[in-house]
């Protein structure tokens, strides 16, 4: 049962979650890389106000993310109309909406453990490099980065791992839409439903054994890096 | 050639307030108990911290003022913190490189092997920073911060944070760096022993102002400061070395017409030296001793008898040939003797120490 062949929904269904894990990634560690920085370097009293918002899909239910972002991506919220001026196809029910939704969901995930390793950089090693006459980009560049890169692996594999495992949001904004929105994850659940475990099994286990390779190489790597893993 | 500070800054619990002019020459000491705000105001020299209003400029180039603030990155200046502050990810010769690079080719005035060369670190190079000593790490900031080429070097109490043994192991480097460099350093330590050895200015501050600033030998025994008072009170005589005395080990050094013997010196003869003569080391006699273990005899007139922290102490200021000794004896002693300002007076020296600095 597990060794039969992958039917050909299914193998979208798994292109679909990683090439969705893959977006997600790497706009998010884009996207958190500036705000993390900020959030770790400033005395502004915003900060904490920023902290929770970010930290809140950390512990929201999907399902309320998703309701919002349904309600401000839908033709009477917002982001919905904002796309219709810009005479783009609203975003809910698209694989554009599935990113979005990723984003926001696996935020916490990227702020938390980029925010930890700048902060572990120490204000007194950036000010050294101040004193040697490195500008603000250049201490960014040669000094914050290089010893925050732990940080970054963490960040990455989890953004990547957790979009990978994420239903709730999927399922709210994404529907549930066979070769464009529909994830491995979402696949099982339908196989689930119908009674068809082998085929959830085949899935499963797929996404099981991916993820744990995974991680058993992400662990590995920063065992060389001799420090353990930065995790929010 | 001067510093120009003045600086306010408030803080929660501590206010600065400076306006000081330092001599922008030689080694200037910032001297004073922690929380007296040493390390603020080598901060806002730097530009790490940003007081308003403030003023701070060297030999008349403004870094600061009510318009302008140079950020650290553009100010000339070396700074090498408590902490030795490595970059962990780079090794010592990329941590010396860093700032090295920085700095324009033709703004250079200090090569790489020179430096490596007189602070010893040849052997360190591709060491990484948690493979080092703290003496060590120590070592390579400073070489990192004198390699930036810097027109003044900021020391933020580099032995602070160091054992005993490393101190013994960074002091003969610091000591040699203000030749080496011919740069105006400013030195924060509240340790009296290490600036005695490597200052020759020194500004005392206290709750967040300066409260004397001027040439260290005359403050240190000035009896209205706090230097006078502190237990490892001294003077410091300039000499030159008199004779070497191989029979005994000694060396003699020729201080204000007379002659103060010490361990045998490695210093030539005619060799210009500083020794520092501990207030507690000094007895006071009214007719010159004459069978006594103690050798080592100045004779002078009293300036002044001052109160000590100590109530059975007195502070008393002997004039040597124009140069100040500070002798701390006992009140009972100052009684019996009757010792008063214009009084001819012995001054009996127990140990002399040289401290290395010319």
């Amino acid at each position: 049962m597990i060794g039969s062949a992958y039917s050909v929904a299914d193998l979208v269904a798994l292109w679909i979650s990683l090439k969705l894990a893959t977006v997600t990634m790497v706009l998010l560690l884009l996207a958190c890389t500036p705000l993390a920085w900020w959030l770790a370097t400033t005395r502004s009293r915003v900060r904490v106000i920023i902290e929770a918002v970010a930290a809140l899909p950390l512990v929201l239910p999907p399902t309320v993310v998703g309701f919002y972002l349904l309600l401000f991506l839908g033709p009477h919220g917002w982001g919905g109309r904002f796309a219709q001026q810009l005479g783009l196809q609203s975003l809910s029910f698209s694989f554009g909406g599935l990113v979005l939704g990723s984003m926001l969901y696996s935020l916490p995930f990227v702020m938390q453990p980029l925010q930890n390793a700048f902060q572990a950089v120490g204000q007194r090693t950036l000010e050294a490099a101040a004193t040697l006459g490195a500008p603000p980009w250049d201490r960014f560049f040669s000094v914050a980065l290089p010893l925050a890169r732990r940080g970054f692996i963490s960040a990455a594999v989890l953004a990547f791992a957790h979009t990978l495992g994420e239903f709730g949001v999927v399922l709210m904004i994404g529907g549930n839409i066979p070769g464009r929105t529909q994830t491995a994850a979402i696949a099982i659940f339908n196989y689930a439903e119908a009674m068809n475990y082998g085929a959830a099994q085949r899935l499963s286990v797929t996404l099981l054994m991916g993820c744990f390779v995974l991680l058993v190489i992400v662990y590995a790597v920063n065992r060389r890096l001799r420090n353990a893993v930065v995790i929010a | 050639m001067s510093l120009a500070v003045k600086v306010s800054l408030a803080r929660r619990d501590f206010q600065l307030d400076v306006a000081c002019e330092f001599p922008a020459s030689g080694v200037v000491a910032l001297f004073g108990r922690s929380g007296a705000g040493k390390t603020t105001l080598l901060r806002c020299l730097a530009g790490l911290e940003r007081p308003a209003p403030g003023r701070v400029s060297l030999n008349g180039e403004v870094w600061q003022d009510d318009h302008n603030f140079v950020p650290p990155h553009r100010r000339p200046l070396g700074y090498v913190f408590q902490e030795a502050n490595l970059f962990p990810h780079l090794d010592a010769r990329g941590n010396l490189e860093f700032g090295l690079r920085r700095v324009p080719a033709a703004k250079r005035r200090i090569r790489f092997e020179e430096v490596v060369e007189f602070m010893g670190l040849a052997g360190l190079l591709s060491h990484r920073a948690d493979q080092l000593s703290g003496g060590q790490r120590q070592r390579i900031a400073i070489a990192r911060a004198v390699l930036t080429s810097p027109q003044m070097l900021l020391l933020d109490e580099p032995l602070s944070s160091l054992d005993l043994e490393s101190r013994a192991e960074i002091l003969p480097y610091l000591e040699s760096l203000p030749d080496r460099l011919s740069i105006p350093i400013i030195y924060v330590s509240h340790a009296i022993s290490e600036i005695t050895r490597v200052a020759d200015h020194i500004a005392i501050m206290e709750a967040g102002a300066v409260v004397a600033c001027g040439p260290l030998q005359a403050l240190l025994t000035r009896p209205e400061l706090p230097l006078a008072h502190l237990d490892e009170a001294g003077s410091i005589f300039n000499g030159v070395i008199a004779q070497h005395d191989v029979e005994f080990h000694l060396s003699y050094v020729s201080v204000a017409g007379a002659r103060l013997a010490l361990s045998r010196q490695s210093a030539p003869v005619g060799a210009q030296v500083r020794v520092r003569i501990d207030a507690r080391d000094v007895s006071l006699a009214l007719k010159p001793p004459e069978l006594s273990s103690i050798t080592n005899v100045l004779a002078g007139r009293v300036i002044d008898v001052t109160d000590d922290r100590d109530p059975a102490h007195r502070l008393v200021r002997v004039d040597i040939g124009g140069q100040q000794l500070l002798a701390r004896i006992t009140h009972r002693s100052v009684a019996q003797l009757g010792v008063s300002a214009g009084l001819a007076v012995f001054a009996q020296i127990k140990s002399v120490a040289l401290t290395d600095r010319l």
